[in-house]
Parts: structure tokens; C-alpha cells; sequence
């Protein structure tokens, strides 16, 4: 099996799902002809011409809107937002519009769309190239969330989103492009062509939505995390020496509420984990989803670590940023909270 | 309609208004502040002092020397991202907007901002803007308020040639129009948006003409000549500060770096970034003049750029060596 960067697993999904349906197109700033700022469409248009991975101007309002137009007569376009950060101009079209199609249609048309953003920080991009904005979008009924954390997921997990008859939002934490990253800025990145979930199988195969996985075993604690705090969480489990169970949500909406009840039905306790900004962030859904389907389980109350309720600073990056230290504390206070 | 829009053509230096011997070394001092300012931040970015994003604006410094030239105290100004030249030619301390980019509580924002985000009420500059196409909405804005206020004060708003396709830009346009604000819309035409050239991303070329269906004039200036954007610029301020309403200056220039301090810029020819450089460079044309002139010797020019790299270095130096910002600085000044 091939290794690649994230970078790479997220081209060839699109390369596969171009090369099987005339009807997927992929279009965004910079993405035909450059091929997209981190390079996640480079060689498409070579490959698939003008007509099918192209360039749209600076846009995000009607580069989604003529998304959605598109998807409801019948392609599957495949939009890339350069960063998350720049999404907020479409936000209108993809609440109003994508999200509500099929319901307001009783099924008549359905928005068959994927809009892909990087997301996250740890790359030193301040206030508006590393926000976490997967919130806003949890909160929309009628859309799917999800975010991979290793190129195999990403992979799978945009096949299975360009396939999905409905809207869904794909996060791809940019942090993790190149490797896996745990928060240890101080040290360099193993890169993913040397890490086994930088395996990525040939041709199409798909991860479905909606199902998390359990990164690491245990029976302490378990960790609900997405993202780069997969790997921030791992760190922290391991660096403390607490027998953590890991889960990497991977789908946020639809979410699978099945194994995160059963694994804090085993450990009796849960800290939730993400880079977004604390007050409304999706660790409020989780931790209340805990407490309501797992009260009798839980030994210590749900814990959520969460970026700073400040703007994404420009200096002080590391203090901002939840690392394995600040998960770590909040370890061992749920294993010490009686 | 724009009186120039229907014989429009890009100008050339034969009809360009000639400088005094003053306003041609003060052009050449400000541009080479931007252009050695901006050298050194490179620089920097390359040893790691400054990290994240940072936008250089070396081959476009006439655009903002020009405007500035024509603009009086009081006149507000907003930009984008590639906002340093911006602030340098109002007169903001470069010790303070380097130590910006190095995230020291020095900084014009105290850390706050980076590169993208610096601020000064004093000098009427209401910052850059990391989001492509916002200055020119809230640039809109500053001109209501100060017609509203009744002073002649006007709103320039520069922006990207890839920005203007931003919706919120025709927004703006006829809100501008529609309540005859005192607004120039200068847009740095640099031919690129990122990896994009214009013609990939534009159906129509010509951005002066923008604002056609709005009913604002526009004209096409050359942007690597100093005196044609003040001559412009002139024209244009005259325009809104007379009430006549807003008025759109595409500036056709060019930036030699790449995009971001993260772009080997492989989407352009290294020929076409070469002539630009060796024909059309806005500080070797007022060099070539004032030598010319005889209004400097190139020793006396010398000294100037001497001077101009002392005051750059000691910025640099006060950048590196400021402290950073208290981690509690993270929680102020979000709301009170
Ligand atoms: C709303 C939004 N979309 C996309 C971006 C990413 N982006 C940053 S700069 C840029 C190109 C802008 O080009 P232009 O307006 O021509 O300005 P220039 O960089 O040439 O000065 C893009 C696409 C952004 N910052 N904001
Ligand atoms: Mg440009």
C-alpha cells in the first residue's frame, strides 16, 4: 500500500470519484489552475480538463451558491473554501439554501455538495487563518459535519462524502497536512510517509459517516476528540501514564452516539477535547449527550478542554492552543474528582 | 459616466506631470522606506522572527506614495492584508509595525494583530483586513460617517484586483453612489490574486469600469509611476470632496514577490517579474529623474538610502529584542 500526506489521500478521493462520475466537478480559488493553495487539487484539471476542476474568483457566497444550483440539478460538485475562516460569506448559502433543500422540497431535490475548508490552527495564521468553525455548522439541521485526522480517513471519508446525497461540511485540519502533529511545537513532525495511518489503499474504498473510532484502548477515561486533538489526546494519555480511551469522532453530524456511550459506560468518566473556542463549541452538545444517555455510568463530571473563549491570537499561539499539557491536567483532575 | 471612460487610455510617462525637485525626493524617500521595510521583514520571515502570513508590497509603492501625496490629514485610509506600505506612508512608527509582525507587546496592536491587523486613530488608518474584500464595505462606511459629520474628510479604500469580484464590493458600490459618498475605490491592480491571474478569474478587465452600471466614474492609471497616481488621486479626491460622490482609480501595478512569504510564485514567468523590475520599477524611475535633473547626486542619494536602512534596522532591532505580550494580554480588549 502507498503512503501518502493527507495532502495526497484527499486528491486521489477526488481523482477516484472524477475518474468514476462524469458529474463530480471540483472548483474553488486557485484550485484549477495552481492547484489549490496546499496543493489538494494539483494535476485535476490537467487530468480532468477546464470543465471538470476549475478556478472561480474570489466568491464564497456564489461560488457556493452555484453549488447548490448545480447539485440540485444533478452533479456532485466538490468546492474547496481556501480556509475555514473564509467560509462565513457562504454561510448564508449553505444554511438557507443547502441545508434546506430537501426538507423545504419534501425530497424533490436534495444538494448533493461537498464543501471542503482546512481548519484549525498551529501554523502561526492568527485570527483569520485558523479558526475552528465546525460549530457553526453542528448547529444547522439538514447539513453533515465531518473531519478526518490521518490520510486514510480522509480519503475514505471524501468518497463517502462526494457519494452522500446530502450537503456535507469537510474539515481538514491543516495542521495535520503533513503529519501526524500532538501539540509538542517545540519538536518536529514525523511525516505521514512514515506513520502507518499514512497507508492509504488504491482506487475507491470508503470510511462511512457517521462512525467514530477508538484510536486507543483503555479503561480510566475516555477522551472524545476530532481533529488534531486526536493526536494532542494521545499525547497527553501517554505523557501521564493514564490508561485513556481514545476516540476520534470523525463524523460530528451524524455522530456516533453508540461507541462513545459504550466506552464512558466502561471508564465512568469523560473529557472532551477541541481547538474551537469554548462557550457554544461542539464539546457543550457532547458533554451534555454524555450526561443525559450516561448519568448512572459517570463517576466525575464531563470535562471539556476547548481553545480560550478569545479570538485566535497572532502572538501567544501556545498558550492559546490546547496542547497535551492542558489535557493532561485535565486527566488526572477527572481521575482524581470523586 | 466617467468623462475618461470612453478615450481611456493607460498613461504614459510622455503626458505625466512633472515633480518639483521636493515632491520627487520625497517620493523617493518614502518608496524606498516601503521597499527596504519590506526587504527586511522578508528577511526576517526567513530567520523565523516572523511567522504566519506576511504580504509583501515591494513593486507597488507608488500606488500608496502617490495617493498620500494627494490626500490631506484627516482622510481615512483601509486596505487588505498587504497593508505595511499603507501604514508606513501615514507616518506609523516602523519600529512599531515590525514589532507587530514579531507579536511583541510593543506592536501597534500589541500582539495582537500580526501583520494583517494594525491600527491607528490618530492617523485615520482603520487597518488591514485578512478577509479578502471587507475593507471596501466598512471603507464605504468611513465616508458615511465623515459626510455625516459634515467634514471634508474622504474614505480611501484600496483593494486587490481579486477582491474586487467580491460581491460585497457592488454592494458597496451602490450604496456609495446611491448616497454620494466621499469614497475612492483604489483598486491595486498587481495582475494576480494569489496563484489567479485576472484574466482567470475576471470577465471583464478593464476595473476601472466597475462601477459603469452604478453610474461612478473610473479611470485606468499607471501605478509604477508616482506622478500619474498623484495626478489621478487628485482628480479623484477633488471629486468626492466636492460631494460628487465616489470615484474608482484602478492602479496597474505589480508585486515582485510572491503572493505570501509561502509562494515561490511558480504561476508567473521569472521574465515577466524581470521586466517589470528593470523597466517599470517606481523607485528607479524617480532615481533615473532626479539624477537627470541634477536635483541629487548619486552619493547624495546614497546617503538618503543610508539613512533609510538605519531607521529600518533600528526597527528590526526593536522587534526582535521587544518582550512578547503577558499571556493575559490573550484576554483583553474582547469586549467590556
Ligand atoms: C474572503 C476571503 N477569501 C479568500 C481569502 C484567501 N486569499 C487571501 S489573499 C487572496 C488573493 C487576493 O488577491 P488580490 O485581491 O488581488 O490582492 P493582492 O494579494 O494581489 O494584493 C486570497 C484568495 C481571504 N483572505 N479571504
Ligand atoms: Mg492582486
Amino acid at each position: 500500500m502507498a503512503r501518502m500526506t493527507m495532502i495526497e489521500a484527499i486528491r486521489d478521493a477526488m481523482d477516484v470519484k472524477m475518474g468514476q462520475d462524469e458529474d463530480v466537478v471540483v472548483f474553488g480559488e486557485d484550485v484549477g489552475y495552481f492547484g489549490g493553495v496546499f496543493r489538494c487539487t494539483h494535476g485535476l484539471q490537467a487530468k480532468y480538463g477546464k470543465e471538470r476542476c476549475f478556478d472561480a474568483p474570489i466568491n464564497e457566497s456564489a461560488i457556493v451558491g452555484a453549488g447548490i444550483g448545480m447539485a440540485t440539478y444533478g452533479k456532485r460538485p466538490c468546492i474547496e473554501i481556501q480556509f475555514a475562516d473564509y467560509v462565513l460569506p457562504a454561510y448564508d448559502q449553505i444554511v438557507s439554501e443547502a441545508a434546506r433543500m430537501r426538507h423545504r422540497s419534501n425530497g424533490e431535490f436534495t444538494c448533493p455538495m461537498v464543501v471542503r475548508m482546512p481548519t484549525g490552527g498551529g501554523i502561526f495564521g492568527g485570527q483569520t487563518h485558523s479558526q475552528s468553525p465546525e460549530a457553526i455548522f453542528t448547529h444547522v439541521s439538514g447539513l453533515k459535519t465531518v473531519i478526518p485526522s490521518n490520510p486514510y480517513d480522509a480519503k475514505g471519508l471524501l468518497i463517502a462524502a462526494i457519494e452522500d446525497d446530502d450537503p456535507v461540511i469537510f474539515l481538514e485540519p491543516k495542521r495535520l497536512y503533513n503529519g501526524p502533529f500532538d501539540g509538542h511545537h517545540e519538536l518536529a513532525v514525523t511525516p505521514w510517509s512514515k506513520h502507518e495511518k499514512g497507508e492509504v489503499p488504491e482506487g475507491h474504498y470508503t470510511v462511512p459517516i457517521g462512525k467514530a473510532q477508538i484510536v486507543r484502548e483503555g479503561s480510566d477515561v475516555t477522551i472524545l476528540a476530532y481533529g488534531t486533538m486526536v493526536f494532542v489526546a494521545e499525547a497527553a494519555a501517554r505523557e501521564q501514564g493514564i490508561d485513556a480511551e481514545v476516540i476520534d469522532l470523525r463524523s460530528l453530524l451524524p455522530l456516533d452516539l453508540e461507541t462513545i456511550q459504550k466506552s464512558v459506560e466502561k471508564t465512568g468518566r469523560c473529557v472532551v477535547v477541541h481547538e474551537a473556542t469554548l462557550t457554544s463549541g461542539f464539546g457543550a452538545e457532547l458533554a451534555a449527550l454524555v450526561q443525559q444517555h450516561c448519568f448512572y455510568s459517570l463517576e466525575a463530571p464531563v470535562k471539556r478542554v476547548a481553545g480560550w473563549d478569545t479570538p485566535y491570537p497572532h502572538a501567544q499561539e501556545w498558550d492559546y492552543f490546547p496542547g497535551p499539557k492542558r489535557v493532561g491536567a485535565a486527566l488526572k483532575a477527572t481521575l482524581e474528582a470523586k | 459616466m466617467s468623462k475618461k471612460s470612453d478615450n481611456k487610455a493607460v498613461s504614459t510617462k510622455s503626458n505625466a506631470p512633472e515633480f518639483t525637485k521636493d515632491e520627487d525626493l520625497y517620493a523617493y524617500r518614502e518608496m524606498l522606506l516601503i521597499r527596504r521595510f519590506e526587504e527586511k521583514a522578508g528577511q526576517m520571515y526567513g530567520m523565523g522572527l516572523i511567522g504566519g502570513f506576511c504580504h509583501l508590497y515591494i513593486g507597488q509603492e507608488a500606488v500608496v506614495t502617490g495617493v498620500h501625496m494627494a490626500s490631506k490629514k484627516g482622510d481615512a485610509s483601509i486596505t487588505g492584508y498587504r497593508d505595511h506600505g499603507h501604514m508606513l506612508i501615514v507616518g506609523l512608527d516602523p519600529k512599531a509595525v515590525m514589532a507587530e509582525l514579531t507579536g511583541r507587546a510593543g506592536g501597534l496592536s500589541k500582539g495582537k494583530g500580526g501583520s494583517m491587523h494594525m491600527f491607528s486613530n490618530e492617523e485615520r488608518f482603520y487597518g488591514g483586513n485578512g478577509i479578502v474584500g471587507a475593507q471596501v464595505s466598512l471603507g464605504t462606511g468611513l465616508a458615511f460617517a465623515a459626510k455625516y459629520r459634515g467634514e471634508d474628510n474622504v474614505s480611501l479604500t484600496y483593494f486587490g484586483d481579486g477582491a474586487s469580484n467580491q460581491g460585497q464590493v457592488y454592494e458597496s458600490f451602490n450604496m456609495a453612489k446611491l448616497w454620494s459618498l466621499p469614497v475612492i475605490y483604489i483598486i491595486e491592480n498587481n495582475k494576480y490574486a494569489m496563484g489567479t491571474s485576472l484574466e482567470r478569474a475576471a470577465s471583464t478587465t478593464d476595473l476601472s469600469q466597475r462601477g459603469a452600471s452604478f453610474g461612478i466614474p473610473g479611470e485606468q492609471v499607471d501605478g509604477m509611476d508616482v506622478r500619474m497616481v498623484r495626478e489621478a488621486s487628485e482628480r479623484a479626491i477633488k471629486h468626492a470632496r466636492e460631494g460628487k460622490g465616489p470615484y474608482i482609480l484602478e492602479m496597474q501595478t505589480y508585486r515582485y514577490r510572491g503572493h505570501s512569504m509561502s509562494d515561490p510564485a511558480k504561476y508567473r514567468s521569472k521574465d515577466e517579474v524581470q521586466s517589470m523590475r528593470t523597466e517599470r520599477d517606481p523607485i528607479e524611475q524617480v532615481k533615473t529623474r532626479i539624477l537627470d535633473k541634477g536635483w541629487a547626486t548619486e552619493d547624495e542619494l546614497k546617503a538618503i538610502d543610508k539613512d533609510i536602512r538605519a531607521i529600518v534596522s533600528e526597527a528590526a532591532d526593536f522587534a526582535t529584542n521587544d518582550p512578547e505580550p503577558d499571556v493575559s494580554e490573550l484576554y483583553t480588549e474582547i469586549t467590556v
